[in-house]
């Protein structure tokens, strides 16, 4: 555990598309070990909201990781900080083996020596985290191989062996089935016990099951927060999932109100 | 056995096949004209292995190599003009077209160790700034290109019109001597053979070294997923530009070492048309794999040469086709042509071209 | 101050061929990514067009009226006949599509080679079109004007049919999400080889038009390829108005240069002012906003 914990702050952030607002005015404040999760309809600006932290769409306003303000730097810089992401679509190195993926993620800091020869003996975090995220047996198998739930464990192996202090997820489980999204709500239970993190999710059975505490984003807003059972019983939480209604997001809502 | 002979057994034995080709068997067949025509397809060669890193490994299509090519070549040349010219000589042709005084810009160049450092840094120096300059904003990769495209077009335009001091059209030739070395002498012509066939392979040794190295693998995850690679705290920029500007020094120094073996600079050899030529034979040799460029461009070379001293117009259909048929259907070069022979079909999935491991 | 206006229509008329050149460029890149280095051959067949043209018609003034739907057809015919047999297979992977064209280019300058000899040949003016015309302020060279015309109007043309028609529409839409074109049922196969029609049949009126400005050879496309790709770099992709805009922006640029360096100089300065000017706008001047990480 660090010194002081970790916590990773909003405030009043915005991002604009050509004069639509996706994110309007968020702020929020994540703390390590509060297993967050954000949810809203499709399109309420969830994983532009993650493309802002990450320095991926640029935004107003404030975000902070500690002390350090996020906003400005480039993605490499702040990825370098510690801050860590996975996207929607999995995003692995199909062409490279697991382990040559979890090897690049590990290494952003080596230098120019270390670049320039090959791996020796397998490094020992690496050893870990592919038993942390279960992918052992797979190590030297090309990532286009591996199944849509591996593919996204290693992609959050990918954060863990950089030691990524704060974790956001866009969608995790997406396509996953049950007994993965155990699993995975599992492992994230175990590695954000010491790290900030923030998952994206649609899903509301494998919110209930996970989720510390719970933001509800609603047009680039945050309409609601708190534990899952307030947000539940939110009026307006019930009014948005049950007014607008794309699929998804109507499945969803049945289950939000049962 | 070591663990190096066990487990790199087939590239070592790759190594082996090029040494004794171009060090044994070539210059015991080959008459004193062909090895020398032989030299200036292993100065291709050189340009062919850069290409194979820069848009092979790092997807980046660079259009522009005869820039570099002729980089060094020019630097080269104007260090044989000025050297055949004598202490404070000047040039036959500048005194011809120009002023005949040698402008300030070639003085450097009569220095040999400012010349062999020019050969390498300069093409180093333009990549670095294009490179950088493109790259750090993430340009479009059609864009990159279209630009690196535009500089060869410049560049060729830019000689053409300094006749007073490039030669113009004609380029710079009529060299007598290599370092002092006598050009006429078909020992030093043997010579000049063994010095690129070595640059060759020191080349082909650095490749393998980067292809294995994380270096190696970072760039390919770059060239396949940039966005990815900077959220893992990586500039993509630095990656790409580093492939980049060793493409560059690489084709510097086969422009360099093509002047005295093949006699002449031109125009000709850098502009649109001969920097696109340079990519046909990577492609044909399997564009990601570390022995296809170098072969591939060899081959391409001897093509056209044969090709067009019986039949010209023969020659550009037949390159014409060549990369409609390469690039379009076997876009692993030989390497596709080989896994179907082995029926080893490719995973319907996978965007060919792109996802190749570095073995012929 | 005359030469000022001169300088000026130079650059207007330089503008005017390298839109020609670049518009097409700009719809079937801007549309399905695909680099299509033959385009400067499908102006030289457009050139060659108006050659065969004229020897059948004889009247040059008739002849040139002919030549450019005439001119148009063979491009666009081109353009659908690439498509149709090697582009389809390739829309995943741009970048060889760019030498894959190349290939395509190769053997269309040998084939005019072949068929018409390595010589260039001449297309005749008509008399209307040869002399110059006094705008009060200076003279200027009435093939140039026309041109200058013809440019526009393709502007115009092009403008209304993409805004006017259900093609347009359709275009429209698969520039801005391919994918999302597809599952409102627009067929972007159809689409697309409409588009590269309209866009090929650009280059064989850009060719057409380029014989009033001088002789027709196998290579003529090579000369105007370069500079209209870096038009199209420049002035982004999906959008008319910025190849516009690039296309007079890096003519007046081009002449300018000229006018105080030399020509060889004015081209290594434009490439130059291009690349620095992605640095700020790395998308070019204007461009339709994508969600794409690539
Ligand atoms: N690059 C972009 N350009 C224009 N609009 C965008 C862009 N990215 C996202 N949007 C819009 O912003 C809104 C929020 O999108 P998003 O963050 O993906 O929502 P979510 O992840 O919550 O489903 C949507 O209306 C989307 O269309
Ligand atoms: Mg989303």
């Amino acid at each position: 555990m660090s010194m002081t914990a970790d916590y990773l702050e909003l405030s009043d952030v915005r991002v604009e598309f050509d004069g639509f607002r996706a994110v309007d005015g968020v702020s929020l404040t994540v703390l390590q070990g509060d297993l967050r999760f954000l949810i809203g309809p499709n399109g309420a600006g969830k994983t532009t909201l993650v493309d802002a932290i990450t320095g991926l769409a640029r935004a107003a306003g404030s975000i902070r990781f500690g002390r350090t303000e996020l906003l400005g730097r480039k993605a490499h810089r702040i990825a370098r900080l510690g801050v860590g992401r996975t996207f929607q679509t999995a995003s692995v190195f199909e062409d490279l083996s697991v382990l040559q993926n979890l090897d690049i993620a590990a290494g952003a800091e080596r230098g120019p020596v270390t670049m320039l020869r090959a791996r020796g003996r397998t490094p020992e975090r690496i050893d870990e985290t592919l038993e942390t995220v279960g992918l052992t047996a797979h190590r030297d198998l090309k990532a286009g191989t591996l199944s849509h739930g591996q593919k996204q464990w290693l992609e959050i192996g990918m954060l863990l062996v950089r030691d990524a202090r704060v974790l956001l997820l866009d969608e995790p489980v997406a396509g996953m089935s049950g007994e993965e999204r155990t699993r995975t709500g599992e492992l994230l239970r175990r590695v954000g016990a010491d790290r900030t993190v923030v998952v994206v999710e649609h899903d509301m059975d494998f919110m209930r099951s996970f989720a510390d505490s719970v933001t509800v984003l609603h047009a680039g807003s945050v309409l609601s927060e708190g534990s899952v059972a307030e947000v539940q019983s939110d009026p307006r939480v019930q009014e948005v999932y049950l007014g607008t209604a794309p699929t998804d997001a109507a499945n969803d809502s049945d289950e939000a109100v049962a | 056995m070591t663990p190096i002979v066990r487990r790199h057994g087939a590239t070592l034995a790759g190594f082996a096949a090029v040494a004794v080709a171009l060090f044994a068997v070539a210059p015991s067949v080959l008459s004193t004209f062909r090895l020398s025509l032989l030299g200036q397809f292993v100065c291709f060669a050189m340009v062919a292995v850069g290409i194979g890193l820069a848009w092979g490994r790092g997807g980046m299509l660079t259009l522009g190599q005869g820039v570099y090519f002729g980089l060094g070549a020019y630097v080269m040349a104007m260090h044989m003009k000025l050297d055949d010219a004598g202490p404070g000589g000047v040039p036959d042709f500048m005194q011809l077209y120009g002023n005949g005084e040698v402008p300030l810009w070639w003085e450097p160049f009569r220095s040999p160790v400012i010349t062999l450092v020019a050969v390498a840094a300069i093409p180093a120096a333009v990549a670095f700034v294009l490179g950088w300059a493109i790259f750090r904003r993430g340009v479009r990769g059609a864009y990159f290109a279209i630009l690196s495209q535009a500089l060869a077009a410049a560049f060729a335009i830019l000689l053409i019109g300094q006749q007073a001091t490039t030669g113009g059209t004609n380029g710079l030739n009529g060299f007598r001597s290599f370092f002092g070395y006598d050009l006429f002498d078909p020992v030093n012509k043997r010579m000049l053979f063994f010095i690129a066939s070595g640059a060759l392979l020191l080349m082909l040794l650095a490749a393998w070294q980067l292809y294995r190295s994380r270096y190696g693998e970072l760039l390919v995850a770059v060239r396949d997923q940039e966005q990815r690679v900077r959220f893992l705290g990586y500039d993509p920029a630095l990656v790409k530009t580093v492939a980049y500007v060793i493409a560059a020094v690489m084709a510097g120094i086969g422009g360099a070492l093509f002047v005295p073996i093949a006699g002449i600079v031109s125009p000709d050899d850098v502009g649109v048309v001969p920097s696109i030529g340079f990519l046909i034979g990577v492609a044909i040799g399997g564009r990601a794999t570390l022995f296809g460029p170098a072969l591939g461009a060899l081959i391409v070379a001897w093509a056209e040469t044969s090709l067009s001293e019986s039949f010209p117009s023969m020659w550009t259909y037949f390159q014409g086709v060549l990369f409609v048929v390469v690039v379009a259907f076997l876009p692993r070069g030989f390497a596709s042509v080989s896994a179907l022979w082995r029926r080893r079909p490719t995973p319907a999935t996978e965007p060919a071209p792109q996802r190749q491991e570095a073995t012929v | 101050m005359d030469a000022l206006f001169a300088q000026l229509f130079a650059g207007l008329s330089l503008g005017s061929v390298l839109l020609l050149a670049a518009l097409g460029l700009a719809l079937t890149f801007g549309q399905m990514g695909v680099i299509n280095m033959a385009h400067g051959e499908f102006m030289m067949a457009g050139a060659y067009t108006a050659f065969v043209v004229q020897s059948v018609v004889g009247d040059a003034g008739l002849s040139l009226f002919v030549s450019l739907p005439a001119g148009f057809l063979v491009g666009g015919a081109l353009g659908v006949l690439l498509e149709a047999t090697l582009l389809r297979r390739m829309y995943h992977r741009p970048l060889d599509t760019l030498l894959v064209t190349w290939g395509v280019a190769l053997i269309l300058q040998q084939l005019a080679r072949d068929i018409f000899g390595a010589p260039n040949v001449e297309v005749r003016a008509p008399g209307w079109l040869s002399g110059n015309v006094d705008l009060g302020l200076l003279q200027v060279s009435s093939a140039r004007l026309f041109i200058i015309v013809l440019s526009v109007a393709a502007v115009v043309g092009l403008g209304v049919l993409l805004k006017t028609s259900p093609l347009g529409r359709r275009i429209r839409g698969t520039v801005q999400s391919r994918d999302l074109a597809e599952t409102v049922g627009v067929s972007t196969r159809a689409t697309d080889r409409m588009t590269f029609f309209i866009g090929s049949g650009l280059a064989g009126v850009a060719g057409v038009a380029l014989t009033l400005l001088g002789s027709t050879g196998p290579t003529l496309g090579t000369n105007y390829i370069v500079d209209a790709f870096l038009v199209v770099v420049a002035g982004g992709i999906g959008q008319i108005k910025g190849c516009v805009i690039a296309a007079f922006g890096l003519g007046t640029l081009q002449a300018a240069f000229e006018y105080s360096t030399t020509a060889s100089l004015a081209k290594v300065a434009v490439l130059v002012v291009v690349v620095v000017f992605l640095q700020a706008r790395p998308q070019g001047i204007f461009s339709v906003k994508t969600r794409s990480l690539v």
